[in-house]
């Protein structure tokens, strides 16, 4: 007892010792400026206070770590096994409270749930390209983007059909000319159909490439995408963006124009609201996203599906099986950028503005690392994920602007203000402590797509992350 | 070979496999006859596993022609043919010298996966079956059985729903055999079956290749394991340095003289050339 404790001081101490030589000279030493030019002021204290912290730290880590090694592990797979059952729970009570949103009527919730649901639906359709085909995909935004800009540009644009007049057989026939615009229903699948195109037209150059060279080249593509729509100014107009894009219509019944004839609120005379398109978006989303869900769960039960998987698993083999891997490749492609593609119509008429800004390279970090962080595969944990990477960090800005006011405090309403700058950081700091305490992402076993008898987990050890 | 006799199950013609100076394959000629076990032995680095490669379409033959002929007549150029094809069309399946199973899926999903493209021809181009439009359940529990059967006969139906990764080895080996039947070929190649197998293993498998053969699929087998070599094969075919040296029933190939000095003479061994192209 008495040497394993004087190990971990020791152990401590070491890392004291780094922690000092660190801090000493970036927090202990500050330059400021005074009347004769600048000079150096001592901060002992602040010094002291971090080192004794990562004495403190480390020693308490230690001796947490040095418990029965055995004991541990069994404790852990306990843990693994109640949240594999509590998981069974999960999905209901999430899908239950997603739906029960709305009736909340508060529109920061609802907002945020927009918000939200549209990363859940990116991720869902990220998935199936890294997930479950286990094609690293940097450049997902592209098709976001493509979604956008083709519902912008379709829905803005309005189309004319000349009039025109044939003679067949000694009968006339004659048309009036006639223009009409292309709604949000015609348009969402046209959307979700170019985006899917392009997502072909990327995978072709790709379908050799692996792993590092994959990423690269579908960062590469994301990245032209969005300067293409840049610098396309008589098509796109350029980094001033589309704006006025009409907003969905549910059966015809707009949500936009009070409550005159032909809105939501006149049919059914109700009391005009913006609420009501808000409430309408975000079931438009949910819809939406559950359609990416359903399809993916579909598709992994079919011979399509199964060959992704396989895929990840072990290309060559796929080959030798007669499995021929470009149309695979392509379709993985192609599917998800096509739920990438309604999303980003989704996001177009949700904003009824769109510039190129909104389509960076950040995004399709966010959407990756959402995926990876749920688990690569499992469409429980990219939702996971997505709410509590997009929705928790919301939250938690939300939460302290309303403790902030509440107490007066001045400290707490400047970190209120000044999180979302440090939104990425904390996204950063939660990946990393998130891949070092479960390396698989959140749910991270895989379930068999059949089964003779009992259908059981699948270590995730076992499961291959793909090789691009 | 006259016109009269039915075209061989495949012929192998002056097949030449350089990679860069080296010549791993060297104007390679032989025949494997339908429902004949035939197997290609030589020592390391005499260039069996570059034939296997180049037959199963993972090396573009330099030079040569490999004919393979249905017993319907159909007829397929291997080196033309892409890779894929060549498992899907020609019905050419093989397994691998380190095995290549899917080992984050059940021991079933890796024989479905290996029904593949019998269960897309059931899909209705994917959208029918998505919406559960077409006849895809009937399909797949064809295609379950088919699995369940194979299982069967490996002795694996117990852990048809374990991780295939989870497998012992022996029985790692089996499971890539039967996937490979599972795509119902016409010629089975094996790139060292019996490797790492103790005796009681080794004589299992004997038994599984002398029924697949009474199956009626042909088998093209690359071994180092003498006896189960001899004991089950038809026709030995036996490679030096990329070229035949040797070729007959294994009685001939026992008391060939070239055999014995390739084996037992000079040793002059290199390294296996590169395995499965990456």
């Amino acid at each position: 007892m008495a040497a394993r404790s004087t190990g971990a001081l020791r152990d401590a101490g070491l890392s004291a010792l780094v922690a000092l030589g660190i801090f000493g000279v970036m927090v202990g030493l500050h330059t400021s400026e005074g009347e004769h030019g600048l000079y150096l002021e001592f901060k002992p204290i602040a010094a002291g206070v971090l080192v004794a912290l990562v004495f403190f730290g480390r020693l308490l880590m230690v001796t947490l770590r040095e418990r029965d090694r055995r004991e541990a592990y069994r404790e852990k797979r306990r843990f693994a096994e109640a949240l594999t059952r509590a998981g069974v729970y999960v999905a209901p009570v999430l899908l239950a409270f997603a739906v029960l949103l709305p009736f909340t009527g508060d529109r920061f919730y609802l907002d945020l749930g927009v918000l939200v649901m549209t990363y859940v639906m990116l991720g869902w359709g990220l998935n199936i390209v890294v997930g479950l085909a286990g094609l690293l995909d940097l450049g997902y935004v592209a098709f976001y983007a493509v979604g956008a800009y083709s519902y912008a540009l379709l829905s803005t644009t309005p189309i004319h059909i000349p009039g025109f007049t044939i003679e067949v057989f000694g009968l006339v026939i004659e048309s009036v000319g006639f223009t009409f615009q292309l709604g949000f229903w015609t348009c969402l699948p046209l959307s979700g159909m170019l985006a899917a195109c392009w997502g072909i037209m990327l995978g072709f150059p790709v379908l050799r490439l692996r792993g590092d060279y994959l990423a690269i080249v579908t960062l590469a593509f994301g990245e032209i995408i969005r300067i293409v729509i840049t610098n396309w100014v008589s098509l796109t107009n350029g980094p001033n963006g589309i704006s006025n894009i009409p907003r969905p219509t549910l059966f015809g019944l707009s949500f936009v124009g009070g409550d005159g004839p032909g809105t939501f609120a006149g049919f059914f005379g109700l009391e005009p609201s913006p609420t009501y398109r808000v409430v309408f978006l975000y079931y438009l989303i949910f819809g939406l996203a559950l359609l990416t869900n359903w399809v993916t769960l579909r598709l992994r039960r079919l011979p399509l599906g199964r060959a992704w998987e396989a895929l990840r698993e072990d290309e060559i083999a796929c080959r030798s099986l007669g499995i021929n891997i470009t149309v695979t490749k392509l379709t993985a492609f192609a599917i998800g950028a096509m739920f990438g593609g309604f999303a980003g119509a989704f996001f177009a008429t949700r904003q009824a503005f769109i510039s190129p800004e909104s389509f960076t390279f950040i995004e399709s970090a966010i959407v990756l690392s959402i995926v990876v962080l749920g688990g690569m595969g499992s469409q429980l944990g990219t939702a996971l994920a997505a709410l509590v990477m997009i929705g928790g960090l919301e939250m938690l800005r939300y939460g302290l602007a309303v403790l902030g006011e509440v107490s007066q405090n001045e400290t707490f309403q400047a970190i209120a203000n000044e999180l979302p700058l440090f939104r990425m950081l904390i996204f950063g700091l939660a990946l990393v402590i998130m891949m070092v305490l479960r390396p698989r992402g959140l749910v991270s076993g895989r379930t068999p797509t059949v089964a003779l008898g009992e259908s059981r987990e699948i270590a995730a050890e076992l499961v291959a992350q793909g090789r691009g | 070979m006259d016109a009269e006799t039915p075209a061989p199950l495949l012929a192998v013609r002056d097949l030449t496999m350089r990679f860069g100076g080296l010549r791993a394959v060297d104007t390679l000629s032989f025949i494997a006859n339908r429902g004949d076990i035939t197997a290609v032995i030589g020592p390391n680095g005499a260039g069996k596993t570059t034939v296997f490669n180049c037959i199963t379409g993972f090396y573009r033959p330099t030079s040569g022609a490999l004919v393979l002929t249905h017993a319907e007549g159909a007829q397929f150029s291997l080196e033309r043919l892409p890779g894929h094809r060549i498992a899907a069309r020609a019905k050419v399946a093989r397994t691998f010298q380190n095995i290549r199973l899917f080992a984050g899926m059940t021991v079933l999903e890796n024989l479905l996966v290996a029904q593949h493209n019998a269960l897309m021809r059931h899909t209705g181009l994917g959208i029918g079956a998505v919406l559960g439009l077409s006849g895809y359940p009937r399909a797949e529990r064809a295609a379950v059985a088919t699995a369940r059967a194979w299982l069967d006969r490996i002795g694996l139906i117990s852990r048809a729903d374990d991780p295939a990764g989870a497998l012992p080895y022996g029985a790692q080996r089996r499971l890539e055999i039967a996937r490979a039947m599972c795509i119902e070929p016409v010629m089975l190649c094996l790139d060292e079956p019996a490797a790492g197998l103790n005796p009681r293993e080794s004589e299992e498998l004997n038994h599984l290749l002398l029924d697949i053969r009474a199956g009626g699929c042909s088998i093209l087998l690359i071994e180092h394991d003498m006896g189960v070599v001899m004991r089950i094969s038809d026709h030995i075919v036996v490679l030096d340095h990329g070229k035949k040296i040797a070729d007959g029933t294994p009685e001939q190939i026992r008391n060939d003289s070239a055999v014995i000095a390739a084996y037992l003479g000079e040793g002059d061994e290199g390294e296996e050339p590169a395995e499965a192209a990456e």
